[in-house]
């Protein structure tokens, strides 16, 4: 690297007479340089390992640990996976599904009012929703455990309600698990929505409200579209490692709630069922890609600036 | 009174404890190129927000026609805007963009008058682009076209030519004043630009500090101000500070720095006491002491100071003998070397060339710098 760098650098009279000059020589390298940490690092810690684990997931499940693996392409992995997982897969996608759309339609007024009505409170209000960060992610989801616990003040209020029957409760339901997605997630979905509402020219909804457009219709014709990079960015970050996430199930929820998560982390830790988990981490992947994939689509980011 | 004439009655707009629209009252006829004309901050664009229904006004009424639009949101009143940053939907093409107005009030079949509209400002063919795709030149007409399609009852313009170069300017002043009479909308511009409000407005404001110092026709304005900050707004002037002394038949004599002038009473604001005695610069010629004069001109004696060649004409600055700088236009038509720094000069003028202005008590002994400041703004 000094060598090249002290080459480029030193304008030597016959270096300065030569086609191509060195200066233009070492900017094309640029580039490659910049990238190569990164590359370096995706290629050994994701590119490799996912190699690995397509490797795993096609290996015969009579083997063990101790034992030791054969590698005979069972594809049968994936359709047992299929077979005894699905619920669990469908459960995933809807929950986290479920707490993307409660996600969006908490996120989107927090990050319009943070963006275009906060004033001098905004800096502020951006801190209050990065504060939870500074706690862990697994003492924040316990706190939850407490705050809907049957004795806890929630459960209390509705409780309190005529016609809710005394023995309602939240905890250990699909409702908390899908509450503590939400909370644990709400910050992905406000940031990048944040993002894009703060740049938006607030002359273009005079203009809207110029040409007869009422308050309403200008956000629709103009704002929501110019938001939806931020809204898409929003979405992905939410619903892709809500999908991925135990957490909130293992803690909020009872095995009924169990998402695919749960049974990818039990699998790999307690079962020791290697084949098996490997062949759960690829189809969670393919669900999501399918997911986003058909989400982009009817999104349409070609319509987006 | 014409039904459609857009009436603003004692307007005033305070933002906390700035006024920027003071008490302002004004008639813009219907069908006319009414341009309001000031310095950034004089609160012309804030008078025009008002009239846009982007800004609520503190005091008084807007009214167009007979209907009162004081209280009217943006979206109900019959105006339409062209924004000094055009404002284009940047997510909408071209032909979205100009059909946005019409669509919002249900009207059908758009694609006509879009293309109508795009002929108009000479840029068919350009509907599927995105606003991104086009020069700033281009996008100024596009504003324009999307706000025209509606047929406002007025065309409200903020400094809609800012943002261009000067040649681009120059093609589109006449370009708006072509559509203006195509059209026939009432078009209330405002900019800062003194040609270009003179140039193209039927009517123009001079607006300072929150009120009209002035209103009417360009050559009426120019020819006449009404006051010291119109005469150095629009154009150059040379003011000094004079007395009447008395009149002879229509004339008023003045008597400056002991120097006794004449000028029509009829070009005087004010007849008596302290007043202002004021010429254009492109009014004054210049000879040499002993040429002939015509002896019921104007004189001041002076001394060059400094000679500026501009091709079309030569700028003098002369030194009076009470010191102050007075500037002279000279076309140059006749042949000859412009005259050098030093030369001492005789500036003359026909009487019905100068104008008088009311001069306050304490004003006065700083015209030195007064007239040498184009913008007025010395104190």
């Amino acid at each position: 690297m000094t060598a090249i760098v002290g080459a480029a650098a030193g304008p030597g009279p016959t270096a300065a007479a030569e086609p191509p000059p060195p200066g233009l020589r070492r900017r094309r390298w640029v580039p490659y340089l910049l990238l190569l940490p990164g590359g370096l690092w995706l290629l050994l810690f994701f590119v490799v390992p996912t190699v690995q684990l397509a490797g795993t997931s096609l290996y015969d499940r009579s083997g063990s640990l101790e034992l030791g693996y054969t590698q005979t392409f069972a594809v049968g992995n994936y359709i047992d996976a299929i077979t005894a997982y699905w619920p669990h897969l469908v459960r995933s996608a809807l929950y986290s599904g479920i707490a993307t759309i409660i996600c969006v339609v908490l996120g989107y007024p927090l990050a319009y009012a943070i963006a275009l009505k906060a004033g001098r409170w905004r800096n502020l209000m951006l801190v209050c929703v990065i504060a939870p960060f500074f706690t862990t992610f697994l003492v924040r989801t316990l706190a939850w455990k407490s705050i809907l616990s049957d004795s806890g003040p929630v459960v209390g209020f509705f409780r309190a309600i005529p016609f809710v029957p005394d023995d309602f409760r939240l905890l250990a339901t699909p409702a908390a698990v899908v509450c503590g997605l939400v909370y644990n997630f709400l910050p992905f979905m406000v940031l990048p929505l944040y993002a894009s509402l703060e740049r938006l020219d607030g002359r273009l909804l005079e203009a809207a409200g110029d040409l007869y457009a009422r308050p309403a219709t200008a956000f629709r014709r103009v704002t929501l579209p110019l938001s939806m990079p931020g809204l898409i960015a929003g979405t992905l970050l939410t619903f892709i490692p809500a999908a991925g996430d135990y957490i909130n199930a293992e803690l909020l929820g009872t095995p009924n709630e169990y998402m695919i998560g749960n049974v990818i982390d039990s699998a790999f830790l307690v079962r020791l069922d290697y084949p098996q988990a490997a062949a759960l981490s690829f189809l969670l992947m393919a669900t999501i890609l399918v997911m986003v994939f058909s989400y982009v689509r009817a999104a349409g980011t070609d319509e987006v600036v | 009174m014409n039904t459609d004439d857009l009436v603003l009655e004692n307007v005033t707009k305070r933002f906390g404890s700035v006024t920027a629209v003071d008490d302002l009252s004004v008639t813009v006829p219907q069908g006319s190129f009414f341009a309001l004309l000031g310095a950034s901050g004089c609160g012309k664009t804030t008078t025009l927000r008002m009239v846009a229904g982007l800004e609520e006004l503190t005091e008084g009424t807007i009214r167009l026609g007979d209907k009162d639009i004081t209280e009217l949101r943006p979206y109900r009143r019959p105006v339409n805007t062209v924004f000094q940053s055009y404002a284009l939907f940047p997510h909408l093409n071209i032909e979205d963009n100009v059909a946005f107005g019409l669509r919002q009030r249900g009207v059908r079949n758009t694609a006509t008058k879009v293309a109508e509209m795009l002929e108009l400002v000479q840029l068919p063919g350009f509907a599927k682009r995105k606003p991104a795709q086009l020069s700033g030149g281009q996008q100024q007409r596009i504003a324009l076209a999307r706000a025209l399609v509606n047929e406002p009852q007025v065309l409200l313009l903020d400094e809609p030519l800012g943002a261009l170069d000067l040649k681009l300017r120059r093609q589109m002043q006449i370009e708006l004043k072509r559509i203006q009479t195509e059209v026939g909308i009432t078009f209330l511009h405002v900019t800062h630009d003194q040609e270009e409000a003179m140039w193209m407005a039927d009517t123009v404001a001079v607006m300072n500090d929150g009120r009209i110092e002035q209103l009417g026709a360009p050559t009426e304005i120019y020819e006449f101000p009404a006051s010291p900050f119109v005469s150095n707004f629009l154009g150059q002037s040379n003011l000094f500070a004079a007395e009447v002394s008395g009149t002879n038949g229509a004339d008023l004599l003045l008597t400056s720095h002991g120097e006794r002038f004449a000028a029509p009473s009829a070009r005087a604001h004010s007849t008596d006491g302290r007043v202002w005695l004021g010429v254009r610069p492109e009014k004054v010629r210049l000879a040499l002491p002993g040429e002939d004069t015509p002896a019921t001109h104007n004189q001041v004696h002076g001394v060059l100071t400094d000679t500026c060649y501009a091709g079309v004409s030569t700028e003098y600055l002369l030194r009076t003998p009470w010191g102050q700088e007075m500037s002279v236009f000279s076309a140059n038509a006749a042949a000859g070397e412009p005259l050098s720094p030093g030369t001492e000069v005789v500036a003359h003028w026909y009487p019905p060339h100068s104008f008088v202005l009311d001069r306050r008590l304490g004003e006065g002994d700083e015209i030195a710098q007064y007239s040498a400041d184009p913008l007025g703004v010395a104190p």
